[in-house]
């Protein structure tokens, strides 16, 4: 009876920490969000969205951060792309082409899985490295190349995990047809999967506008917005940190402010690729 | 198609060579061991020691998996062995947005809430501290990997087949004896490989840790004090290492040591969840 009762009040103590457990993790991101936008929302106005940073911004005078928010959408916009442009053709070379190399494609796995936990500021060091040994200046385009080897095994592994659930008759069927490998890929796979797909090029989209370490050494800084490649740009995540780190109250609330901004596009992303996902489980 | 895959696959070895270039004027003038475990940093009179910064990304590094590990093996196992679907349908959004939260907002995060915290937690036990300090850095740090290891430890404890509790709970196991001796035993590998992932992820960490940490070249003796772990250090000095060539190189060394530990920790991990797989 009493060994009974003390199985019983074992799994009921666990139980009760499993909860405050979970609870805690819902508290940490309430937190977060409650957190950004009481400190941030009051010092937030129109005219920090829409207008660039004056002369004395930096002082507490009139301006706003466009800059940063045209810049950091330039800078993941074009790193998306770019990226894009090499994982889809090795998404679907490992789940078509390789289809029957279990190997193959488990190595190529192992080797981005390695590549997805570089720390991002390894990133920023290395295109700092290149960026000097290509000749180029802290510019738009360094920051691009950098974020795009960044967000390169996110990309690729996301849509791995999309294609993998493709069942194997519709690729058998294609073959069937007489359609080769990239038709096969190009026509059949990719329009399978489009709404999954989506959603991972937005991932890595919000990977690339949130991550400032990687961007810290290649894109430079600028109050104005870039109208080249070659031109350095603001990003919002340093913006956030800059501003942050003056002494002067009121620039430090913009940083707040600024922080709302950032917080508010990754959550519209989060929730815009949860749309895409949903709709595709439900196919 | 094949370009991208020997880009993916040529991608380690060339950051690694890359790193090793710029590290190697350094390496000219200094053994590793001296480089290491020397104490004292002064770039200025070329006097290199990683020490500090090696210790400080230690302690904070370990502090937050402390803090994480117990948080994220509790809700997985609530998660996926008692808890009804709709908690998990609710859970899900939860993580997936606090795994998306740019590292600057939870820097931000940091400096409202953790740092005045732990200043006040540091008053209970009589040491005066500002709050910048590793654990500040440590607790931001938990934060952001929570959700990280909490995805592969869900996914770990939903591979482990059905029959092997309804064995357990057949032979009068309670639920949670059945979770204990049998389950958790079955995802040993698991759990382990999440934490070396996890301390692969907190290790590397830069921007959070930056704002919150204190960034005091000291080998710090508490878990109040300042510290400056290796990524700071790297991301503090960008603007100024240009003038100095042993510098650059110096910050370069510390990528390259940030690109090794990680890379071993992350390898090993895989390795083991790799084995893990097969097993089942």
């Amino acid at each position: 009876m009493n060994r009974q009762l003390l199985r019983k009040s074992e799994e009921l103590f666990y139980k009760v920490l499993m909860i405050i457990s979970t609870v805690i993790i819902i508290i940490a991101l309430l937190a977060i969000i409650i957190s950004i936008l009481v400190k941030g929302m009051p010092s937030l106005s129109w005219s920090m969205i829409t207008q660039t940073p004056k002369g004395g911004y930096y002082f507490g005078k009139e301006g706003g951060i466009l800059n940063a928010i045209i810049g950091s959408l330039y800078l993941s916009g074009g790193a998306t792309l770019l990226a894009l442009a090499v994982s889809l053709p090795l998404a679907l070379y490992m789940n078509v082409h390789k289809l029957k190399q279990k190997n193959v494609v488990n190595f190529i796995r192992f080797f981005l899985d390695l590549l997805w936990g570089v720390p991002s500021i390894v990133y920023g060091a290395f295109g700092f490295t290149l960026m000097v040994f290509l000749g180029l200046r802290t510019s738009l385009l360094a920051g691009i190349l950098t974020v795009a080897l960044f967000i390169i095994p996110i990309m690729v592994r996301s849509m791995d995990e999309v294609l993998k659930t493709v069942p194997k008759g519709l690729l058998e069927s294609a073959f069937s047809l007489g359609s080769t490998r990239s038709e096969t890929a190009f026509r059949v796979m990719l329009r399978q999967c489009i709404p999954g797909i989506t959603t991972a090029i937005l991932l890595a989209f919000g990977r690339a506008i949130g991550d400032a370490a990687a961007v810290l050494f290649t894109a430079g800084y600028t109050d104005y917005i870039p109208t080249s490649l070659s031109q350095p740009t603001a990003t919002l995540p340093l913006s956030v940190f800059f501003q942050l780190s003056s002494p002067i109250p009121e620039v430090q609330n913009r940083a707040y402010a600024s922080a709302v901004v950032l917080t508010v596009i990754v959550l519209i992303i989060s929730i815009a690729s949860r749309g895409f996902s949903m709709k595709y489980q439900k196919n | 198609m094949k370009c991208c895959y020997i880009l993916v696959i040529a991608m380690p070895f060339i950051l690694l060579i890359g790193l090793l270039i710029k590290s190697s004027l350094l390496f000219g003038e200094k053994s590793l061991t001296e480089l290491i475990f020397s104490s004292e940093w002064k770039p200025m009179s070329g006097k290199f020691g990683f020490l500090p910064f090696i210790i400080s990304s230690l302690w904070v590094t370990f502090i937050s998996i402390i803090i994480a590990a117990p948080i994220c093996l509790l809700t997985a196992i609530y998660l996926t062995q008692y808890a009804r679907r709709v908690v998990l349908k609710i859970m899900q959004p939860v993580i997936d947005i606090l795994a998306g939260i740019p590292s600057v907002i939870y820097g931000v995060w940091g400096i409202i809430i953790i740092v005045p915290f732990v200043s006040k937690v540091a008053g209970w036990f009589n040491v005066h501290s500002s709050g910048y300090s590793i654990l500040a850095g440590a607790v931001v740090l938990a934060v952001m990997i929570i959700p990280f290891i909490l995805n592969i430890l869900i996914e770990v404890y939903r591979t482990i087949p059905i029959e092997l509790s309804e064995a357990s709970l057949s032979l009068g196991a309670t639920k949670w004896e059945t979770i204990k001796k049998v389950l958790t035993r079955k995802a040993f590998p698991g759990i382990i490989s999440s934490f070396g992932l996890g301390v692969s992820r907190a290790f590397g960490e830069t921007i959070a840790v930056l704002m919150v940490v204190g960034n005091v070249v000291q080998i710090p003796s508490g878990i109040f004090q300042a510290g400056y772990p290796l990524p700071a250090l790297i991301a503090n000095n960008y603007g100024e290492m240009l003038s100095i060539p042993m510098y650059d190189s110096a910050l370069m060394l510390a990528a390259l040591i940030l690109f090794i530990v990680v890379t071993i920790f992350n390898m090993g991990s895989r390795y083991i969840i790799i084995h893990y797989e097969k097993n089942i």
